[in-house]
């Protein structure tokens, strides 16, 4: 009986411990990490085929958006096991590759013969390539991305307010071309009882404390000409970060913050602006494309009633880049696991199921095939976006680059502090002194 | 009844160990935990501040940077704007939840019908989580939905979609100032309700028989013999709230822009966002610095009203 007792104690305690020590990798089982959002799931039921085929149980951390990067970054930071893969944003690839957190992959795909000429090239540059321009690989493009624009179709569509629009306008109400036109049409719907309810013009991302509203703000500031640098690969910000353009881009993201977002929205990303859609407040809202197949299947909002459309260009067309790659972390324990996997999601095949599932796949064997643009009422949308994606810093400095512009931003467009120029002129000197810091200036 | 000595040989019936080594024994656990969650960092802290050290780096040589954290924290206008924000935030604060908490307090103190049962609803506030109470205000606040809006559209006549107390620059201190002193006012009227009940009867006795009028009573002896307990619970909430993080991050995380940032929160933005690991802790050594020397100066005042 004390041997039985000892046994079911030794059994139990060895479960316990297996089970507690979340850092401990099994061979034959892989953790990959992500954000908590649906594309998240897509990726759970398309890799239940790698566990078929290779017998590899995967285990996922998702992580909600507002907490991820802090979650994950701290993981990195410490040296922990808790991921095997790592899908992460594309302004980690510098300091995760400075600081050894990935896995280069050159010496693999050459081995394996995954070429990086068969994914879209600007989703190859974000998501996988550090130095920017060199052929120097810490990812696979998983998940491409961009900031786009939704719309209420069916009020677009009543009659009544067709007519308005044109005797106003002159033209007909339909999804906005450039951002003047935008505005026009938010301020058009901003005020209107539809459905008994009193709606908005527009739902934009004002988020102060993570990447919000530089997300928001960069997808006017872009299309109005706003620039990193002068000159590529050179730090020289003045003229170009705070150009007369960039001043116009910004102000025109304020304009539209002021006549036409719902009440109550001054810290809203990615979540709020879906409430807000989903809930009937607003004509328009803009949002990750990653979104789009979820808001299609929405109950309330989608199908007939939803339309899609690219962030209206101004004196370019531009989008705000957003997506991922895929990255094997340095500390796993189960490397040929995590490389076998990459090996797998590389797959032209395994790529379009991707897509099929509601990832966004940046495989040109899916991008580039005819019935492409038809797959999906967004899938014509995201193709444009993603040749247009400009993006933010990708330095190993990134976050503290993003934290002075989330506040620079969030202090002229929410907080109504000073000027359009002032801030940034203001940011201008904050990149300085970081860059200073860091010896690149 | 006497109480009952304890033997003085019991230490030595214990393996030969004198009274001392005892408690030595039972000491030596907490100081060595002590040092290391409190002394060991804080002394960690110290060294970091005067190097470049990123935690998000921890393969970059760490090279020390002399006294340049403390002068770029010292000389950087957002720090200052942060802690002047945190000091009107620790001003109006207390100032409401001492002259409300005083005020609930001698009224309880007069032991109505019920007033037990109304100290306990008044102390519910204070009893709930700082996370619950974040988002429940965050609620009420909100401009379309909220009851606040309502609440104040009922009394005023103002549109309740036409303000917004978390969005507005000018509005939005002062719903954090009111949340806090929703939560903490019951905090201040137990310390103060504390002091009221130590003091003795026949000192209103003795006013009464000199025909003191009740008014001369209470600024005679009411409020001098509250008064350390008062400048107590000051001490206390001032202490926390110099240091409020958690309510400001759940209703406005600092904003909107920067109106609502207070130190704490810029503390955490350049440790954890920025990861500025040596200014941060440069930072956050100031602010110690500055709680212990104002607290020191407020704890010696506190003992000169107590002597008195």
């Amino acid at each position: 009986m004390r041997k039985m007792t000892k046994a079911l104690m030794g059994m139990s305690s060895a479960l316990l411990l297996s089970t507690a020590i979340p850092g401990m990798a099994k061979a034959d089982e892989l953790t990959l990490c992500w954000a908590a959002w649906d594309p998240a799931n897509a990726l759970v039921e398309l890799s239940k085929d790698f566990t078929a085929q290779t017998g590899t149980a995967m285990k996922f951390e998702f992580v909600p958006w507002p907490n991820f990067a802090d979650r994950i970054l701290n993981e990195l930071n410490s040296g922990g096991k808790l991921c095997d893969l790592l899908i992460g944003d594309s302004q980690w690839i510098g300091g995760s590759a400075e600081n050894g957190y990935y896995v280069k992959l050159n010496d693999f795909f050459d081995k394996e013969g995954i070429k990086m000429g068969d994914f879209a090239e600007a989703a190859v540059n974000a998501y996988s390539t550090w130095p920017k321009g060199t052929p120097n690989y810490w990812a696979l493009p998983a998940m491409g991305d961009a900031n786009g624009w939704f719309y209420r179709k069916d009020w677009f569509a009543k009659p009544e307010l067709q007519a308005e629009f044109k005797q106003k306008y002159g033209r007909d109400l339909g999804p906005p071309q450039t951002w003047d036109e935008l505005k026009q049409v938010a301020e058009f719907f901003t005020g209107r009882e539809i459905d008994g309810q009193k709606v908005y013009g527009a739902a934009i991302f004002t988020e102060r404390a993570s990447e919000g509203i530089t997300m928001g703000a960069t997808s006017a500031l872009y299309p109005y000409g706003f620039k990193y640098q002068q000159t590529a690969g050179k730090y020289d910000m003045d003229g170009a970060v705070n150009s007369p353009d960039a001043v116009a881009g910004l102000e025109a993201y304020k304009a539209l913050y002021k006549c036409c977002q719902p009440p109550g929205y001054t810290d809203s990303y990615m979540g709020e602006g879906l409430d807000a859609f989903k809930s009937g407040q607003v004509a328009m809202a803009m949002n990750w494309f990653a979104f789009f197949p979820g808001l299609y299947k929405d109950e309330k909002v989608g199908g007939e009633r939803i339309g899609f459309f690219v962030n209206p260009k101004q004196k370019v067309a531009a989008s705000t880049l957003g997506g991922q790659g895929i990255s094997v972390v340095a500390n796993t324990d189960n490397m040929d696991g995590a490389l076998a996997y990459i090996k797998w999601f590389a797959q032209p095949e395994v790529q379009k199921k991707w897509w099929a599932l509601g990832g966004y796949a940046v495989h040109n064997a899916v991008l580039n095939d005819p019935s492409f643009k038809a797959s999906q009422p967004f899938a014509a949308d995201f193709l444009v976006a993603m040749n247009q994606v400009q993006d933010f810093w990708q330095e190993p400095s990134y976050a503290i680059l993003l934290q002075a512009m989330q506040k620079r931003l969030h202090d002229y467009v929410v907080a109504d502090q000073g000027t359009a120029q002032e801030a940034l002129d203001a940011l201008v000197n904050d990149w300085k002194e970081i860059f200073e810091d860091e010896g690149k200036l | 009844m006497l109480a009952r000595a304890t033997p003085s040989t019991i230490a030595v019936r214990v393996r030969g160990l004198s009274d001392r080594a005892i408690a030595w024994l039972f000491i030596t656990p907490t100081i060595a935990l002590l040092l290391a969650i409190n002394i060991f960092p804080l002394i960690w802290a110290v060294y970091l501040s005067f190097t470049n050290f990123r935690a998000n780096r921890p393969n970059a040589e760490v090279e020390g940077v002399g006294l340049r954290n403390y002068q770029r924290v010292l000389n950087d206008a957002d720090i200052w704007i942060a802690m002047q924000t945190t000091a009107h935030f620790v001003f109006w604060t207390i100032l409401l939840q001492t002259v409300i908490g005083f005020a609930l307090a001698y009224l309880i103190d007069r032991k109505f019908r019920g007033h037990a049962f109304w100290t306990t609803v008044i102390l519910i506030p204070m009893m709930l989580s700082p996370a619950v109470v974040g988002n429940f205000w965050r609620f009420l606040y909100q401009p379309q939905i909220g009851l606040f809006n309502y609440i104040v559209s009922f009394f005023t006549g103002i549109p309740p979609s036409s303000f917004e107390m978390l969005g507005s620059v000018n509005l939005a201190p002062w719903a954090i100032i009111i949340v806090d002193t929703w939560m903490w006012t019951p905090y201040v009227m137990l310390i103060c309700l504390a002091g009221l009940r130590s003091i003795p009867d026949y000192i209103y006795e003795a006013a009464e028989v000199d025909r003191a009028s009740a008014w001369r009573q209470f600024w005679s002896i009411t409020v001098p013999m509250a008064l350390p307990f008062i400048m107590l619970a000051v001490l206390f909430r001032g202490i926390e709230n110099f240091k409020m993080f958690d309510m400001v991050m759940l209703l406005t995380g600092g904003g909107p822009g920067s109106t609502t940032e207070v130190a704490s929160i810029t503390l955490k933005r350049e440790a954890f966002e920025s990861w500025l690991t040596g200014r941060s802790s440069a930072f956050a050594i100031v602010l110690f610095v500055a709680v212990f020397g104002l607290a020191n100066i407020y704890v010696k005042a506190l003992n000169k009203v107590k002597q008195r």
